[in-house]
């Protein structure tokens, strides 16, 4: 049973039960009792004779859609609104041939609707479009199941009034499935996988360049996975990872798809991230990453977002391409009180010779860090610097 | 989507508006007070917000590893330790001002006379584990 293939029909087919008119909180339901009847009751190991079974292997969506139309109807007839339901379903057109790619899209923009936060956002992403079930997304975010129940509840009932024809907002859907990515992994579902196998879906049924922009941007970043943690979990900036270890059948195809995406000359925010990542992932070793280029690159997206956090990268990778002071001076500006700021300054302070002063601030920015793997990245660092200007009596 | 720990001390917290011992309050305002903190903890379920929440006896040890072999020395309660924390709820919300509404929220439990507490509640944001996908040049 191919538990990937399943999960992959999923958008098209709750696609298919709501043009049927089934409402889409009631659909998802039944899509997800499909699911699990399906892990249940087609064999562990397909084979073309296993239709002799009754499982049409080589229809594994009809299938599915036969069956989630069934729990749809089974669970409309139990339900108190009984009567309504089933004149809808009455005045319905009689199920026909369906193209799936719309409706696929349409779930994508449903479940990324503006009205949602983006945590109940993501979490029905992951039931609807990704197939996951409600355990598995909770197990992902740590939170207890009866939590993330809610929220995909909740969830529902906020879109439940939202008309299905309309269409989204790509941008909102594209945030979205970013969330997913950076989550990266926790668990027995890898996020940033999942949040992969959803955008090529994505991008397949739906032909706009940031789409493909935001693909790049994961396999480019998904290329390096196996060289950004030392064996004991410990961070390895990028400088000093191995670049052996780098994807490049990933790296690859994230730069195809970049390609073929800034030709059409729509830039948007995620091609230009990702044209960053690939500058680092074209460069054979550290020192040959083409910084003057990389700051191109930013000024392309400070014009596009205009976001402090850009301001903050393009500082540092200044600081690469004209020497640390420089980086220095385009810090200077920008709040202090934003992410990684003292982090920036303690490296170029470090790259400026000023030691003491970087020390400090890395130790400074160890207390602000976000998360563990930061913290005693920075830590190290502080330490390290101690450790030398101790050493010579400084 | 964060989680934060919402933390409540017995002592070492700045003194509470309406400060009265527990003890000294009507069993229906312990009542009154116990319903506000259930039903707090059930609307969060709600909304999906709620990850956990415990209470803690006021008595605690002190261990420490004594040398090989040995076993660890225990030791205490000692009589100076400023602050003594009676529990916590985690909830997982999507912004910090999110976190901060709902401990102030939390905040306003009935005490004694049936008014707020007004009591002060530490809010202390979980750090994650990992560093997310993306990186930096430098960190």
């Amino acid at each position: 049973m191919d538990e990937a293939l399943l999960r992959s029909l999923t958008p098209s087919v709750l696609g298919i039960l709501v043009r049927r008119g089934a409402d889409f909180a009631a659909a998802e339901d039944a899509v997800q009792d499909a699911l699990v009847e399906a892990v249940r009751v087609w064999p562990a190991e397909p084979s073309p004779s296993s239709s002799s079974r009754g499982y049409p292997m080589r229809d594994a969506k009809g299938w599915l859609v036969t069956v989630a139309w069934r729990k749809f109807l089974d669970a409309s007839r139990a339900d108190t609104a009984r009567r309504r339901r089933e004149d809808l379903v009455d005045e319905e057109p009689a199920p026909g041939p369906v193209t799936g790619v719309d409706d696929t899209l349409r779930i994508y923009f449903l479940c990324a609707h503006p009205s949602l936060t983006p945590s109940s956002a993501v979490a029905l992403t992951l039931r609807a479009v990704g197939g996951l079930t409600t355990r598995q997304i909770a197990q992902a975010y740590l939170v207890p199941e009866a939590t993330m129940a809610q929220r995909i509840s909740r969830a529902k009932r906020t879109v439940s009034d939202v008309r299905f024809d309309r269409p989204g907002d790509v941008a909102t859907v594209l945030r979205v499935l970013y969330l997913v990515f950076n989550e990266g992994y926790s668990g027995d579902v890898d996020l940033a996988a999942e949040a992969i196998r959803l955008t090529r879906q994505l991008a397949a049924a739906f032909d706009h360049p940031e789409v493909a922009g935001l693909l790049a941007l994961m396999l480019l970043h998904h290329a390096r996975r196996a060289s950004r943690t030392a064996p004991d979990g410990s961070l390895v900036p990028l400088a000093e990872q191995d670049r052996g270890r780098w994807d490049r059948t990933l790296i690859a195809e994230g730069i195809d798809i970049l390609q073929a995406a800034l030709a059409r000359d729509r830039l948007g925010e995620f091609q230009a991230q990702a044209a960053v990542a690939a500058l680092h992932a074209d460069a054979q070793t550290a020192a040959e990453t083409d910084w003057v280029q990389i700051v191109e690159w930013y000024d392309e997206l400070l014009r596009l977002t205009d976001s402090p956090v850009v301001r903050l990268n393009r500082a540092v990778a200044v600081g690469e391409a004209d020497g640390p002071r420089a980086g220095l001076a385009a810090l200077a500006p920008l709040d202090a009180a934003l992410p990684r700021h003292t982090a920036a300054e303690a490296y170029l302070h470090e790259r400026d010779g000023d030691l003491p002063t970087a020390a400090r601030l890395y130790a400074d920015a160890a207390r602000k860090a976000a998360n563990l793997a930061e913290r005693d990245y920075l830590t190290r660092q502080a330490a390290r610097l101690n450790t030398r200007l101790g050493g010579s009596g400084g | 989507m964060a989680k934060y720990l919402l933390l409540k001390h017995y002592r070492g917290a700045p003194a509470s508006v309406n400060d009265a011992p527990m003890d000294q309050w009507t069993p229906e305002e312990i009542s009154a007070h116990v319903q506000y903190m259930n039903d707090f903890a059930a609307r969060l379920e709600k909304t999906g917000e709620f990850v956990d929440s415990q209470a803690l006896a006021p008595e605690g040890s002190w261990v420490r590893y004594d040398g090989e072999g040995r076993p660890p020395v225990t030791d205490g309660p000692f009589a100076e330790t400023k602050d003594l924390i009676a529990g916590w709820m985690v909830i997982d919300v999507d912004s910090h001002e999110r976190a901060v509404e709902l401990a102030g929220e939390l905040s306003a439990a009935p005490g004694a006379g049936g008014r707020p507490i007004h009591e002060w509640l530490e809010v202390r944001p979980f750090l994650g584990a990992h560093a997310g996908t993306t990186e930096c040049t430098f960190k």
